[in-house]
């Protein structure tokens, strides 16, 4: 299988002198579903974002689908995200539209036409469950719902990578068992997976590799 | 091809929308904008009107041409005969010095005056209108006429052409300045719009750039709404200066009937009107860019 995901060596250091990564290196092949875990700070959400080019390392090179991070130029960054789905742990959706313009932002930047826009959307709200909400404002979905609706916006442009940040953060159990169905299916259909969680449950019954931070070390 | 057609109408239409949720404040900068216009291109539109009363008083420019006292006939007729064919020279007409004197009678109301005289104190002259009538022409004319022998005097009506040229000159200027200073403060009022609607869409422009927007993406909407604006502000300069002609035509009505005359003032020419929005749209555009360029990468998330 080709490396989808490659950290040779990566340090970063914050200003003011905090490491939040020393010296980590591994490799994720594509179709993988590989857990990253670890103590609160350990480094997992900084090793996430330098991934999607967030964040820089100091030292040590990012290499994703064969691509050098730190030599990619500004214009091929974009192209580089639209190949990522993002779960992030604040859900960052849009607040100012409904349920069905979220996701069908990202297929309107890739410009997609409208037909396809709409199709797709519904597939990808069909497949975490909200459809029947499409036209709902996410501030009226529950703390569940606002994380599976972050997550048919990360998958709605079908990326070959899936990156969670803490995806079943403050849910219970019921709803984490939910979402962590979702991720096995796309693992399923050969999507590349990286979910940061400190989930024992999650992690116990989904896990087939694991990455754990101490301290911005590898163990 | 097709794909970026429909980026752009997107961005429009969403340009549009979002004009539209905002009607009060979207309508007082448009609103400014147009005023702030307005000033500079009816004080033109005003001036060329001005400049078309002029060239009617004045008619076409014609040169005197006063012959020396006591020159013969066979003179007269010489010089005459020399200043119709000059290439330069469209008409001529003989004043003789009879008819001067009679005319002045008329006109002067020295009857008296002129009537104690013994003798025609006038000369001979022609009238000359000339081909064409700027005023380097003219004066050209005038100077190549006054070396001409038997001549007295050469004299160009266009003293008070000048004056008034000089004027509508000044009045060029004031309007030039006018339309650089408005015009700076429109690239002002855009670039601080656009700032603040980057600013309240800071989630959306952050969220855009995490999911693969391209900077161009991002940028387009704001630079519609700049150019959007421009544009509406100069629709509405143009309509504030259509409806003030149309006022002030009606009290000039009254005005030029105790004149007699038929004067109105002309609404700006298509062209006009069309650099108007133009120019209007373009510094709309400016402000917008420029205001893109200085907080757009502010939101970019890794910088």
């Amino acid at each position: 299988m080709p490396l989808m995901i490659t950290f040779n060596q990566v340090c970063k250091r914050y200003p003011g002198g905090y490491e939040a990564l020393k010296n980590v290196s591994f490799e994720i092949a594509a179709g993988e579903m590989v857990f990253l875990t670890g103590h609160s700070g350990a480094g997992k959400s900084t090793l996430l974002n330098m991934i999607a080019a967030i964040e820089h390392p100091n030292s040590g090179s990012v290499f994703v689908n064969g691509q050098n991070i730190a030599t990619l130029k500004g214009g091929a960054l974009p192209y580089l995200r639209r190949n990522l789905g993002l779960i992030f742990q604040n859900h960052k959706l849009l607040f100012d539209r409904s349920v069905f313009d979220n996701v069908v932002l990202p297929l309107q930047i890739c410009g997609f036409d409208q037909r396809e826009c709409t199709t797709r959307a519904r597939a990808a709200l069909d497949k975490v469950g909200l459809l029947a909400r499409e036209k709902a404002n996410p501030i009226a979905l529950s703390g569940g719902e606002q994380q599976r609706l972050c997550i048919a916006r990360a998958i709605v442009n079908r990326p070959s990578i899936l990156l969670a940040d803490e995806p079943t953060g403050n849910l219970d159990a019921d709803y984490a068992h939910d979402i962590m169905d979702i991720f096995k299916s796309f693992h399923q259909v050969g999507v590349t997976l990286l979910i940061a969680t400190h989930d024992e449950d999650s992690l116990r019954q989904y896990a087939t590799r694991t990455l754990t931070l101490k301290h911005g070390e590898l163990q | 091809m097709k794909n970026w057609l429909t980026q752009h109408v997107r961005a429009l239409l969403l340009t549009l929308r979002r004009l539209l949720t905002t009607p009060l404040s979207s309508l007082l900068s448009i609103l400014v904008i147009g005023i702030a216009l307005s000033l500079p291109a009816g004080m033109y539109v005003l001036l060329q009107n001005v400049q078309s009363l002029a060239q009617q008083m004045t008619g076409t420019p014609q040169i005197s041409v006063f012959l020396n006292m006591g020159s013969s006939q066979e003179d007269t007729a010489r010089i005459g005969k020399k200043l119709q064919q000059h290439e330069s020279i469209g008409r001529i007409e003989f004043v003789p010095r009879e008819r001067a004197l009679q005319q002045l009678k008329k006109t002067s109301g020295l009857a008296d005056v002129i009537g104690g005289l013994t003798q025609n104190p006038l000369p001979d002259a022609y009238i000359v209108y000339p081909k064409k009538n700027d005023a380097q022409t003219l004066e050209k004319l005038r100077d190549e006429l006054q070396k001409w022998p038997k001549l007295e005097h050469v004299q160009l009506d266009s003293a008070w052409a000048h004056k008034l040229e000089a004027l509508l000159d000044f009045g060029r200027l004031v309007v030039l300045i006018l339309a650089a200073l408005l015009g700076f403060a429109l690239i002002a009022i855009t670039f601080n719009t656009i700032r603040l609607q980057i600013l309240t869409r800071r989630d959306e422009i952050e969220v855009s750039h995490l999911i693969g927007a391209t900077n161009a993406f991002i940028r387009r909407p704001f630079l519609y709404s700049g150019v959007l604006q421009g544009l509406l502000g100069g629709a509405t300069a143009w309509l504030i200066i259509t409806v003030s002609l149309h006022l002030l035509n009606r009290s000039l009505a009254g005005l030029t009937q105790l004149y007699a005359s038929s004067f109105t003032l002309h609404a700006p020419s298509p062209g006009d009107i069309l650099t108007l929005l133009l120019f209007s749209a373009y510094l709309g555009w400016l402000g917008a860019w420029l205001s893109v360029g200085q907080h757009l990468w502010r939101v970019e998330p890794g910088k």
